[in-house]
């Protein structure tokens, strides 16, 4: 009997690892869409997300930036390295922006219904 | 024309390019560099500069880009390397007359960034002259912080202007409302008032345009350069002697055009790559014991009768001192 435990026990532990590896990052990537800014870069270039959806820009360059809407819809402060910028998009459409730093640096956000 | 005189001309090119080179030479070792209209120095001007200088010569010196505030790899101590900058100041052997500060005093705009780089720049003694760069004005007013420092005599964002020994200086502000995929930006207001602020002057009279962000288009993939400096430069180009002095690049670069020279200085802090040499132009990693070859102050010399300004960049590596 107590090998059969063992073994069940494995399984169960086996089964919480795969779900926790397949659906940990996915449901993650849902609930938080983010773009990150290195090299003067920002990553992805281009994002889809859906109507009430938060994105978050990460400053991950050693240099600071700031978040810029062309339209004007939303401005970040400076973010040194390290420190985040979240918008919550509640209208639909094609969201252009820069860094209002270094405003060659470019970035759209596309939101769905 | 003969072959003759041909190979005749080449030779002398050959000659004056390697005049040139020897002029370059010392600018590698950071410890001279200087222009004349368009051509490279001849021996001829660095006699004229330092073996017989005119009665009313007179210097100022420029630094640039000290990111005070700034830690990060390229150099984790950009307070110790302003401070170098400033000793080297107080060691040139003819005291400048003052000195101007192209932007970038600070990091990320924060009032002890601000205190800690007045400390260091009081040291030297002399009266300083500033222009925001970009990391000067992202507090939360935009650059008031700044501008209630350094801006008390000024116009707008921070523009300005002073006469000193027959030479009119002009400090303009390009960091402002920058415009998306855009470049640097005056604005209509800084450019009317620009017009009305050389109005009175004789053509005749030497003007130094300082500012942050190049004048000219350096590399526009990485916004270095200015949307309207075009109509400043109209404003400007009655004028027999415009020297025009920028940072924000964090290196020397030079342009001739006209009676205008451009020239933009050396950081304080940390190197960035020279255009298209790297995938953006964030922060150079430099081997620790080269980071002070990148670095270092530029000064100017003003010698009566003598067109242009000579314009000298010295390493914080080089010794001896300029």
């Amino acid at each position: 009997m107590i090998p059969n435990q063992s073994w069940s026990l494995f399984f169960g532990l086996l089964a919480a690892l795969i779900l926790t590896t397949c659906l940990g990052p996915e449901a993650k990537a849902e609930t938080a869409p983010s773009v990150h800014i290195d090299n003067f870069t920002f990553t992805p270039q281009e994002i889809t997300i859906t109507r009430g959806t938060t994105l978050t820009w990460v400053n991950d360059d050693d240099i600071p930036h700031a978040i810029a809407a062309t339209n004007k819809a939303f401005r970040s402060k400076a973010m040194d390295t390290e420190q985040k910028f979240s918008f919550t998009f509640t209208e639909p459409g094609t969201y252009e922006y820069f860094c209002s730093l270094h405003p060659h640096m470019q970035g759209k956000v596309i939101v769905k219904e | 024309m003969t072959i003759k005189d041909d190979n005749e001309r080449q030779r002398k090119v050959l000659l004056d390019r390697r005049e040139a080179l020897t002029c370059m030479t010392w600018a590698g070792t950071g410890l001279l560099w200087a222009m004349n209209g368009g051509a490279p120095l001849t021996k001829g001007l660095i006699g004229d500069a330092y073996a017989a200088p005119a009665p009313k010569e007179f210097t100022f010196v420029q630094i640039s880009d000290s990111h005070i505030g700034f830690n990060k790899p390229a150099n984790p101590d950009a307070m110790g390397t302003l401070k170098e900058a400033i000793a080297k100041i107080k060691a040139l052997p003819v005291q400048p007359a003052f000195m101007i500060h192209t932007g970038d005093i600070s990091h990320l705009s924060k009032d002890e960034e601000f205190d800690n780089a007045d400390q260091l720049i009081k040291e030297a003694g002399l009266p300083v002259f500033y222009v925001p760069g970009e990391h000067d004005v992202i507090d939360d007013g935009r650059g008031q912080s700044y501008r209630t420092r350094y801006g008390k005599n000024a116009h707008g964002s921070g523009w300005h202007s002073f006469d000193y020994n027959g030479v009119h200086y002009i400090g303009l502000v390009n960091v402002m409302d920058l415009k998306a995929g855009g470049l640097g930006n005056l604005g209509d207001e800084q450019l009317t008032w620009l017009e009305k602020d050389v109005s009175s002057l004789s053509s005749s009279t030497p003007l130094v345009v300082f500012a942050h962000i190049p004048l000219w288009t350096v590399y526009p993939e990485w916004g270095w350069g200015t949307n309207d400096a075009a109509k400043a430069l109209s404003t400007l180009k009655r004028f027999g002697s415009l020297t025009v002095l920028n940072g924000h690049i964090h290196q020397i670069m030079q342009k001739v055009e006209g009676n205008a020279v451009f020239h933009t200085a050396r950081s304080t802090a940390f190197p960035q790559p020279a255009p298209g040499t790297a995938s953006s132009p964030g922060p150079m990693k430099v081997p620790a014991g080269e980071l002070r070859n990148y670095l270092g102050i530029a000064s100017v010399s003003f010698v009566a009768n003598s067109k242009p300004l000579a314009i000298m960049d010295a390493a914080l590596s080089a010794n001896p001192a300029l």
